[in-house]
C-alpha cells in the first residue's frame, strides 16, 4: 500500500527512531560506512569444524544429517533410481512419488525402476512421497538447502510424509556463508528465490512435555541420496 | 492480551499451588538448560559468536532507520508490500483489512509473540475471521483459551494428560472418538486436523525471527514446518514483525542462527529455517500471490538511545526463562502478559507501563544466570534494576517497604551504628534461638517464617566480629 496513511505511519516510525538516536537521516561518512558494510558483508567467527577438504565435508554432512534423524545413502549417479526404489521398499512405502520437474532429476534413468510410478509437479495433500533435488548441503549441521522455482516447488519439501532429496557431493559446502554466495551467484545479488528452505532432518515438535516427536507438520522421514561424481 | 501483571503476587500463589504446573516445570529445569550447555560446549566458537551476535544487533539498532528503509526497498522491488504500524491498533487494522481484501474466513497462523502482543486473534474473531494457530503448542492453548506460558514452548505448563483431555474434548466432533494416551498419537491427530485447515486457509500469517535488509527477506525458524505451510499454501502471506527484527545481511543471519537454536533448545540447527522474499514468481508452481510485511513499533523506537536500548537486542530464544529460578518456580502465566521470565520483566514495563508491571522486575534474585546464557548478552539484571529505580521514584513501592528501605539505608551508611545494631540483633537471635537453633515465628519476618524456619545465628558474633578476630 502506498496510501497516505501508510506514508504518514512510515514517517512517524522512522522519525521516531531518528529522534531517539539524536540524529537526522544518515548522511555523509556515516551513511557510506553502513552502505559499504551492506555491499561487503563482514563474516562472523569462522566455525572450524566445517573447514575441511571436500571429501571430509561430505563425510561431516552425512554424520550431522544422521545425528539430526535424517537417513543418508551414498551412491553413484546410475544408482540413484535404484536407491530410491529400494528405500521405499525397505520402509514399506508405496512405489509412487511426486517428483520435482528439474533437469537434474530428469537426467537419471527412472525407467530402470519398472515398479516406480512418478508424477512430475508440485506437492499435493495426497502425496505420500516426494523426490526433489537440493540447491546445497551444509556440512556444519547436515542441513539441506532448497531454492524454490519452477523446477523445485516448495510444497514437495513439506506436504508428503516422506521426502527424498537427491544431493550432489559437489553441492556440499561448509557453512551458511558459502550458500549465500552461491545464491547470489546463481540468482543475482538482489533477487533471492521466493523461498529458500533450509531443512535439518525431519519435522519435529517438543511441545508436549518437551519430548521430541518426529513428523509434526512436515515430513516424518527425510532420506538424503548423496550422489558421487 | 489483557494484562494481569498487577496481580503478580496473587498469580504466584496460584502457580505454586498448581500441581500439574509444578510437574511440568520440574521437567523444564533439567531439559532446556542441560541441552543448551551441551550444545554450547560442542561448538568452541560459541562465546565468540555470542560477542559477534551482540555487536550485529547493536549495529542494526544504531542504524535502524536505514536498514528498515533498505528492507522496504527490496521487498517492494520484488512485488511485496510493506505496511508501517506505529501502534498495536494500527497493526490490527492493517492485518484485518488485508484479510478482508481476500474475503478471508480463516487465517492459518504460525506462532508469533508480536501477534499475542497486539491481541490479534481477538480482533480477527470480532470481525468473523477465524485465526487458526498451527504450532502444536499454540494450537493446544488456543483450544484451551489460555495464553502462552513460554515464548518458544507455549504449552510447556501442560502435562500430556491435560493435552489428551483437551484433544478428546475438541476433536470428538471431528470424528476422533478415542481418548489418546501416547504422545506420538496426539501429535499425529493434531497433524491430521490441522492439515485440512492449512489447505482451506485464505491467508497465512507468520512472525519473523529476522528481517534481512540486504535481500528484503523475512526469516523464520521453526521445528514443526507449520510456518512453511502457512507461507506456502494460502494465497496471501502476511508477515508481522517488530522494528528491531531487522538485521543487515545474510552473513549476519548466519551468526545469529548459530546462537539462536543452541540457546533455545540446544539443537545444532532448528529443523526449518526459511527465507521468504516476495510473492510467487512467474513459473512457480506454488506459493502465495500476495506478500505483505507489517512492521510494528508499539513503543520500541522510544527505547533507542536510552540506557534500556539493550533490551531490543533480544532474539526471543527463551534461554533467560529456561535458566531463571523464579520462572522455574512459577511458570509463565504468573507474569501476567505476553513475555514472561527475565526478558518479560524488562520488556513488559516498557510496553504496557511500569505502573501495571512494577512487580515483575522485583521477581528476581539477581542471580545473573539469565545474563550468563543470553546469546546477545543483554544485561538483564541491570535492566531490571533500572525498572526498580523507576518504580521507587514513582512511589509505586508500598509505603512500608519504602520506609523500611529508608531506615535500612540510614543505618547502612553509618558503619558504627550498623555494627552496634547488628551485634545486638545477633546476640538476641542466638540467645533466643539457642534451644532449637531455629525460629518458627519471628516478629517482622512473618512472610519468611510462614513457609520455612529462620536459622538462628551460630555463636561467635557477627561476620564482622568473626572476621576481625581471624584476620592475622
Amino acid at each position: 500500500m502506498t496510501d497516505a496513511p501508510n506514508q504518514a505511519n512510515r514517517a512517524a516510525i522512522l522519525n521516531g527512531i531518528r529522534r531517539s538516536l539524536h540524529r537526522g537521516e544518515l548522511v555523509g561518512a556515516a551513511r557510506q560506512a553502513v552502505e559499504a558494510r551492506l555491499a561487503e558483508p563482514p563474516h562472523g567467527p569462522a566455525v572450524k569444524r566445517a573447514n575441511l577438504d571436500q571429501p571430509a565435508k561430505v563425510v561431516l554432512f552425512c554424520q550431522w544429517a544422521e545425528a539430526n534423524n535424517a537417513t543418508v545413502a551414498r551412491v553413484a549417479p546410475a544408482e540413484v533410481p535404484g536407491e530410491v526404489a529400494a528405500y521405499l521398499a525397505r520402509n514399506n512405502l508405496p512405489a509412487q512419488a511426486a517428483i520435482a520437474p528439474s533437469p537434474q532429476l530428469a537426467g537419471y534413468d527412472w525407467a530402470s525402476q519398472k515398479m516406480l510410478s512418478l508424477r512430475r509437479g508440485r506437492g499435493e495433500a495426497t502425496d505420500q512421497v516426494s523426490i526433489t533435488g537440493a540447491f546445497a548441503g551444509i556440512a556444519e549441521t547436515g542441513t539441506l538447502v532448497m531454492a524454490s522455482g519452477p523446477e523445485h516447488p516448495v510444497t514437495l519439501n513439506l506436504l508428503p510424509d516422506t521426502h527424498i532429496a537427491v544431493l550432489r557431493e559437489s553441492d556440499i559446502v561448509g557453512g551458511y556463508e558459502e550458500v549465500w554466495n552461491r545464491l547470489r551467484a546463481g540468482y543475482g545479488k538482489d533477487r533471492l528465490p521466493r523461498t529458500v528452505n533450509t531443512i535439518t532432518g525431519p519435522s519435529r515438535t517438543g511441545d508436549i512435555e518437551q519430548t521430541i516427536e518426529l513428523g509434526a507438520h512436515g515430513p516424518r522421514r527425510v532420506h538424503i541420496v548423496v550422489v558421487r561424481e | 492480551m489483557q494484562s494481569t501483571a498487577h496481580d503478580f503476587k496473587d498469580n504466584v500463589g496460584v502457580a505454586l499451588a498448581d500441581a500439574n504446573l509444578q510437574d511440568s516445570l520440574a521437567k523444564l529445569k533439567v531439559g532446556f538448560s542441560e541441552r543448551r550447555r551441551e550444545a554450547a560446549e560442542r561448538l568452541p566458537e560459541f562465546e565468540a559468536l555470542r560477542d559477534c551476535a551482540r555487536d550485529i544487533k547493536n549495529h542494526a539498532l544504531e542504524n535502524l532507520d536505514f536498514y528498515l528503509e533498505e528492507f522496504e526497498r527490496k521487498v517492494t522491488a520484488l512485488g511485496g508490500h510493506v505496511h508501517w504500524a506505529p501502534t498495536a491498533e494500527d497493526a490490527r487494522r492493517i492485518i484485518a483489512e488485508l484479510c478482508q481484501s481476500m474475503g478471508a474466513r480463516t487465517v492459518a497462523k504460525s506462532k508469533s509473540m508480536v501477534a499475542e502482543e497486539i491481541a490479534l486473534n481477538d480482533h480477527l474473531e470480532s470481525l468473523g475471521i477465524a485465526p487458526i494457530e498451527t504450532d502444536l503448542g499454540e494450537y493446544i492453548i488456543q483450544l484451551r483459551h489460555e495464553p502462552p506460558s513460554h515464548i518458544i514452548a507455549p504449552a510447556v505448563h501442560l502435562t500430556k494428560d491435560q493435552v489428551a483431555d483437551t484433544f478428546f474434548e475438541h476433536h470428538r466432533k471431528l470424528g476422533f472418538t478415542r481418548r489418546l494416551s501416547e504422545r506420538n498419537d496426539l501429535v499425529a491427530e493434531a497433524r491430521h486436523v490441522l492439515r485440512q485447515k492449512f489447505l482451506d486457509a485464505d491467508v497465512g500469517l507468520t512472525g519473523a525471527n529476522f528481517l534481512v535488509a540486504e535481500t528484503g527477506s523475512s526469516m523464520l525458524v521453526t521445528n514443526e514446518g507449520n510456518a512453511d505451510l502457512s507461507n506456502t499454501l494460502p494465497r496471501m502471506h502476511i508477515v508481522l514483525a517488530s522494528i528491531e527484527k531487522v538485521i543487515p545481511t545474510l552473513e549476519d543471519a548466519a551468526v545469529l542462527l548459530r546462537v539462536l537454536a543452541r540457546s533455545a533448545t540446544g539443537q545444532e540447527s532448528s529443523a526449518y529455517t526459511t527465507l521468504n522474499t516476495g510473492p510467487k514468481r512467474p513459473g512457480d508452481l506454488d506459493g502465495p500471490e500476495h506478500y505483505h510485511v507489517v512492521i510494528l513499533d508499539n513503543g520500541r523506537s522510544a527505547v533507542l538511545g536510552t540506557e534500556m536500548q539493550d533490551m531490543l537486542r533480544c532474539i526471543r530464544c527463551g534461554a533467560c526463562m529456561n535458566h531463571c529460578p523464579v520462572y522455574g518456580a512459577i511458570g509463565g502465566h504468573a507474569y501476567g502478559w505476553v513475555y514472561p521470565g527475565p526478558i518479560g520483566a524488562v520488556l513488559t514495563p516498557q510496553l504496557i507501563g511500569v505502573e501495571e508491571a512494577a512487580n515483575l522486575p522485583n521477581a528476581s534474585t539477581f542471580c545473573g544466570r539469565c545474563e550468563s546464557v543470553c546469546p546477545v548478552r543483554i544485561p538483564l539484571p541491570r535492566l531490571m534494576r533500572h525498572w526498580r529505580e523507576r518504580e521507587f521514584e514513582r512511589h509505586l513501592t508500598p509505603r512500608a517497604a519504602r520506609q523500611g528501605l529508608k531506615l535500612w539505608s540510614f543505618i547502612a551508611r553509618r558503619p558504627r551504628l550498623y555494627r552496634a545494631l547488628t551485634a545486638l540483633a545477633n546476640r538476641a537471635l542466638s540467645l533466643f534461638g539457642r534451644a532449637e537453633g531455629r525460629f518458627h515465628t519471628l516478629p517482622l519476618a512473618g512472610a519468611w517464617t510462614r513457609f520455612r524456619d529462620f536459622p538462628a545465628p551460630p555463636a561467635g558474633g557477627t561476620f564482622h566480629a568473626q572476621w576481625s578476630r581471624r584476620r592475622p
